[in-house]
């Protein structure tokens, strides 16, 4: 983490403290970028609106990946939206979360057998939660936002720092499925 | 040496001062989500909310790269701000003046956009290019009803410095007693110019993706919320500059420091109560198309704005009220 976000004050500032200070700030105000690629779009609206609220924990959704911190991946994914994920990942800025949704990024689901297709969304970008379902209510949804919040205090959630770290390997995984880059 | 410790002093008050107003910004952005979330019938997220997110957002690193000037635009918004901060009266105290300065607040109130726009345009996104034409559009919508405003003051009051206007309200009426309807017009304009519903047309995230703001992460967003925060401070208290005042209800020549403190706090709750206007009329309406809203701004707010300056122009020169 140090070489990304250092620290502002390091004379005044421990170390250890700064990323505390920067993980309690980070899971208070988590902007997220929506990602709708399956069904899961519909379980997002409830998830902002009246009914269950999630401005409450900071949770607001933002119009580009530039300003986000969170990606939400509702879906499943096929090789197309793939590349895009991957585009829009890349464009947001450290630290950075991946929540995937529904069953389909963990092993497939109904898709498992499509010819198009990715079954583990985890081998091309790091996703630091799934949520199991088809398709999550939202109260799961309020529920693995929680979670996330609880593990990037206590500093689990590092997919930004494996994406890092085996970089070359997540790239390979990719090039593996797109034939091209530009397409 | 005495100067010097003069110089001193004034230079920690100046930043204390401007300290004070960013924080009232966030504090007021805060305000204004929970205040309209609780409109939405929602709990909304707690009012330090705002606090937090420049936090986070200065504490994350960017590593957008375009060219020099998309680096220089957030400190240049910034430091416009602060500049138009500091012309302005807050709670009476003023930390920069100079005489016939209603006119170079107008241009001084350019800055800062500009700076906004300049970052926008060098990022050679298409949203951003759209934001900043819609932006410049709304400014040219709004700056008509907004200067007739500043003509009927002018006229009534007989003087172009700030200054003097708060002083001759200080010793008779506040302004939007004798001048409701230039008021009126003022504050219309007032809704365009802090870019709250229906004139939010430049960001607009759900059409072009927040407009200018869209090339802006981490740490440089974090500094283009901080202006954001100062320019909700400049446009409430231009008002109630303006209209209400200043919010000055002791004369700080006659109970010295407890004026200021008073002042201040009447300052404070003036600018919570235009701001809260504002907020209302943002939560429940929708947005504008930038044409419709040039329509609406060249034809309502001008027009109410020309009777307020009919009305100014009668009193003062026909009638011959003077203050
Ligand atoms: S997990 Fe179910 S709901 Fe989600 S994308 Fe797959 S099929 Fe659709």
């Amino acid at each position: 983490m140090t070489p990304e976000n250092p620290n502002p004050l390091p004379s005044i500032i421990p170390e250890k403290d700064w990323k505390k200070i920067q993980r309690m700030l980070s899971k208070r105000s988590l902007w997220m970028v929506h990602f709708c690629t399956g069904c899961g779009a519909m379980e997002m609206p409830p998830t902002m609106t009246s009914r269950y609220d999630m401005e409450r924990f900071g949770i607001i959704p933002m119009a580009t990946p530039r300003q986000a911190d969170l990606l939400l991946v509702t879906g499943y994914v096929a090789v197309k939206t793939l590349k895009r994920i991957v585009r829009v990942y890349e464009q947001m800025q450290d630290p950075k979360y991946v929540i995937a949704f529904g069953s389909c990024p963990i092993n497939g689901g109904i898709y498992w057998d499509s010819y198009n297709t990715i079954k583990r969304l985890d081998k091309y970008i790091p996703v630091d939660m799934y949520i199991a379902g088809c398709m999550p209510r939202p109260e799961a949804i309020m529920d693995a936002f929680l979670k996330l919040m609880k593990d990037i205090d206590e500093g689990r959630a590092d997919g930004w720092l494996r994406y890092k770290k085996y970089y070359e390997k997540y790239k390979a995984n990719q090039r593996r499925v797109f034939k091209r880059w530009d397409e | 040496m005495t100067d010097w410790a003069n110089i001193l002093i004034n230079a920690g008050l100046t930043a204390l001062y401007l300290f004070l107003a960013i924080c009232v910004g966030l504090l007021f952005m805060g305000i204004a989500r929970k205040v309209t979330a609780r409109i939405h019938n929602r709990v909304g997220p707690p009012i330090y909310q705002n606090f937090l997110d420049v936090g986070k957002l200065l504490a994350k690193k960017s590593n957008i790269k375009h060219n020099w000037i998309f680096d220089f635009a957030p400190l240049f918004a910034l430091a416009g701000v602060l500049l138009a901060l500091a012309y302005l009266p807050m709670g009476g105290y003023r930390l920069l003046s100079g005489d016939g300065d209603l006119i170079l607040l107008l241009y001084i109130l350019v800055i800062p956009a500009l700076g906004f726009a300049l970052g926008a345009g060098a990022s050679a996104n298409p949203n951003a290019g759209v934001g900043v034409m819609r932006a410049l559009t709304l400014m040219l919508s709004y700056e008509m009803p907004f200067l007739l405003v500043l003509l009927s003051l002018m006229i009534y009051y007989n003087t172009a410095s700030l200054t003097t206007l708060l002083e001759k309200q200080m010793h008779s009426v506040w302004a939007i007693d004798v001048l409701p309807i230039s008021a009126l017009a003022a504050d219309i304009a007032l809704q365009g110019m802090m870019m709250e519903k229906p004139f939010d047309i430049p960001i607009a995230p759900h059409e072009i993706a927040s407009g200018p703001l869209v090339e802006f992460g981490g740490n440089y967003l974090g500094m283009l919320m901080l202006y954001s925060a100062g320019s909700i401070v400049v446009e409430t208290s231009l008002f109630v500059d303006l209209f209400l005042g200043g919010g000055i209800v002791l004369n700080p020549a006659v109970y010295g420091i407890l004026a200021y403190v008073v002042n201040y706090i009447v300052w404070f709750a003036l600018i919570f109560v235009v701001w809260m206007i504002a907020i209302f009329i943002n939560a429940v309406f929708p947005r504008f198309r930038i044409e419709q809203a040039f329509k609406f701004y060249w034809k309502w707010p001008t027009l109410i704005a020309a009777l307020g300056l009919a009305q100014a122009y009668i009193m003062s020169v026909i009638l011959g009220v003077s203050v």
